[in-house]
């Protein structure tokens, strides 16, 4: 396996981040892991947009992962961290095996509108359900890893900020690969010409399902992490304000590089932290604005102050 | 000879628009056939509907013997049968040489790859032969909508003949370009077909270009087919002058039929 100048960087990223972990104050990790966590389900979105799909309901797979993680170490005694995330994941592609039957018959915004439903129902059968606490959700077992079980606090987020890198520097990697791969570039094609795409003598509508449970599968992942960092998962994983959160932190970061998401959230993370400590009521309006200023002055994305020079070269 | 495509009483209404009327072709592997009529005569349509995009009314449809009705775009491309636009259909935000990749890999397999690269050293090199075989290796790296009209043209050709079709269905492929180019063009499309041994039939408005290049004629009219047969006798034939092509005088003035 040959590793590429991107994935080099990638890697040593991935490193310093990694033993920056050993230096940074508690809060600082915490906020990083639940900002790469979510950049992972910012992920699955940016994997879907490339196809010309905006999923508004991509906190779906974000609480299903969270909830299968939950509900594992609650329920069925898999207490090992990354048999759970492994669950998430599965029962995230199985779900989206099912939607995406019916949802990839669907384009812009009767796709949003669907995705988002679906999310919705999620939300109030969670809501609905007693046992699983409700509105309140419930915590997260202590969990283990290979057997290992890091000690609670400081000790077991400084393991889930290391296997959230170790998560993203993998998912950047195959995804890396996967947008330059047959898949990848075809389902961009897709985006730019579906009726091109049929007459090469190829179905639009099965690329558009496999880039769907990818996508979910990526997703599910984050909701997995961030129940493993926060100790909690709750319906509001799954409610839409959740989910247009990952589609603000997606146009944020933009399609150029898969990197983007991971700087996307996390400047998303500050501002909000920052604007919710100092103007607390109007923090939303600072988003806004934000995201404002982003699309006016950089459609691309952030990643376009990255790559000013670089034009023209397709990642 | 054996009949590679073959319509049966075939008819399609929009509405209270009849665009065809009882169409029943047969064309012969290793033909090449011309299709000429006005505008809104049923040309697209017919193209249309042998390649699976449009439903037809009534009527049947066989491909090599075996009836093509019902059958998505994708499955009668994938059983040889392929067909360019009248507007060029490509992958407007990619690269001439990244939509013919695109098209090589589709030729390759249904169902492309998940992790290994798309642009292979080997898909690269195939599709600089194929700029080459076209004349288009100067847009090599241009974007398709940053190339002129006639190139553009040329790769959505170049495009439909990668799967190694058949058949091959081309809709206007000179329309939009100079009269000039026209023939440059056209000799650059015959020259490849005629090294894939493609049975053609393609849509044209200008009769010097029919006549040139084409065994066969079909006159197209309001939907039906008012006319069959070799170039010289359908031209000259007296429905024909009046409806399609005009009186057109044996100068080239004109553009034949619009
Ligand atoms: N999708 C459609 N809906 C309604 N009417 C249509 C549709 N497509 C074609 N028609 C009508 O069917 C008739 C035949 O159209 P068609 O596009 O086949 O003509 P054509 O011979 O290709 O003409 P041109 O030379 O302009 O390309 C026209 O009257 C047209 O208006
Ligand atoms: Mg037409």
């Amino acid at each position: 396996m040959r590793l590429d100048k991107t994935e080099i960087s990638l890697g040593l990223v991935a490193l310093a981040c990694v033993l920056f972990g050993f230096v940074s104050p508690g809060w600082l990790i915490f906020l990083l892991t639940i900002a790469l966590a979510k950049a992972l389900v910012v992920q699955g979105v940016v994997m879907q947009m490339r196809s010309g799909l905006v999923s508004f309901g991509q906190g779906l797979f974000y609480c299903i992962g969270g909830y299968t993680v939950g509900m594992g170490g609650q329920f069925f005694g898999i207490h090992d961290a990354i048999a759970a995330l492994s669950l998430g994941m599965f029962v995230a592609i199985v779900v989206a095996m099912l939607l995406g039957l019916l949802l990839t018959r669907y384009r812009e915004i009767f796709f949003a509108m669907l995705s988002l439903a679906f999310s919705m129902i999620l939300f109030g059968i969670l809501v609905k359900s007693q046992e699983l606490g409700s509105t309140d959700g419930f915590n997260v077992h202590d969990w283990t890893l290979f057997g290992w079980a890091p000690e609670a606090g400081a000790g077991s987020q400084h393991t889930v900020f290391t296997m959230t890198v170790v998560s993203g520097l993998i998912v950047a990697v195959l995804i890396h690969r996967y947008t330059k791969a047959g898949i990848g570039v075809i389902c961009e094609a897709v985006r730019e010409n579906e009726v091109r795409v049929e007459y090469l003598g190829l179905s639009p509508r099965w690329l558009l399902y496999g880039n769907y449970v990818a996508a979910a599968a990526v997703s599910a992942l984050g909701g997995g992490l961030t129940a493993l960092a926060t100790g909690h998962v709750d319906p509001e994983m799954a409610y839409w304000t959740t989910s247009g959160e990952f589609v603000f932190i997606a146009l944020l970061g933009g399609l150029g590089h898969v990197a983007a998401p991971f700087i996307a959230a996390i400047v998303f993370s500050f501002v909000r932290t920052y604007a919710i400590e100092f103007v607390p009521h109007t923090w939303q309006m600072i988003l806004g604005f934000t995201l404002l200023a982003v699309i006016i002055f950089l459609p691309k994305g952030l990643w376009s102050l990255v790559s000013r020079e670089k034009t023209g070269e397709r990642a | 000879m054996t009949c590679i495509l073959e319509t049966r009483s075939l008819n399609k209404e929009f509405g209270a628009v009849i665009a065809a009327k009882d169409l029943n072709v047969q064309i012969n592997k290793g033909e090449v056939v011309g299709v000429i009529g006005s505008n809104g005569a049923g040309k697209t349509t017919f193209i249309n509907m042998v390649t699976g995009y449009l439903k037809p009314t009534r009527g049947e449809i066989l491909f090599n013997g075996k009836s093509i009705m019902g059958h998505s775009p994708r499955a009668i491309t994938r059983a040889g049968m392929a067909r360019s636009f009248q507007v060029a259909q490509l992958f407007p935000e990619m690269t001439v040489i990244d939509n013919l990749i695109v098209a090589l890999a589709a030729a390759e397999s249904a169902r492309p790859s998940f992790l290994s690269p798309l642009r292979s050293d080997a898909r690269i090199a195939r599709a600089e032969e194929i700029l080459r075989e076209f004349g288009v290796e100067n847009y090599r790296d241009s974007l398709v909508t940053a190339v002129p009209q006639g190139a553009r043209k040329l790769v959505d050709i170049a495009m439909a003949l990668i799967g190694n079709p058949q058949m091959l269905l081309l809709d206007e492929p000179t329309s939009g370009v100079s009269v000039d180019e026209k023939t440059d063009l056209m000799d650059t499309v015959m020259n490849a077909v005629r090294q894939h041994g493609v049975t053609v039939l393609f849509v044209e408005h200008d009769m010097d270009v029919v006549e040139r290049y084409v065994s066969r004629v079909l006159a197209f009219y309001s939907g039906e087919i008012i006319a069959d047969g070799e170039p010289a006798a359908v031209l000259a034939d007296q429905q024909v002058r009046d409806l399609v092509t005009g009186h057109r005088p044996t100068t080239k003035q004109g553009n034949g039929a619009s």
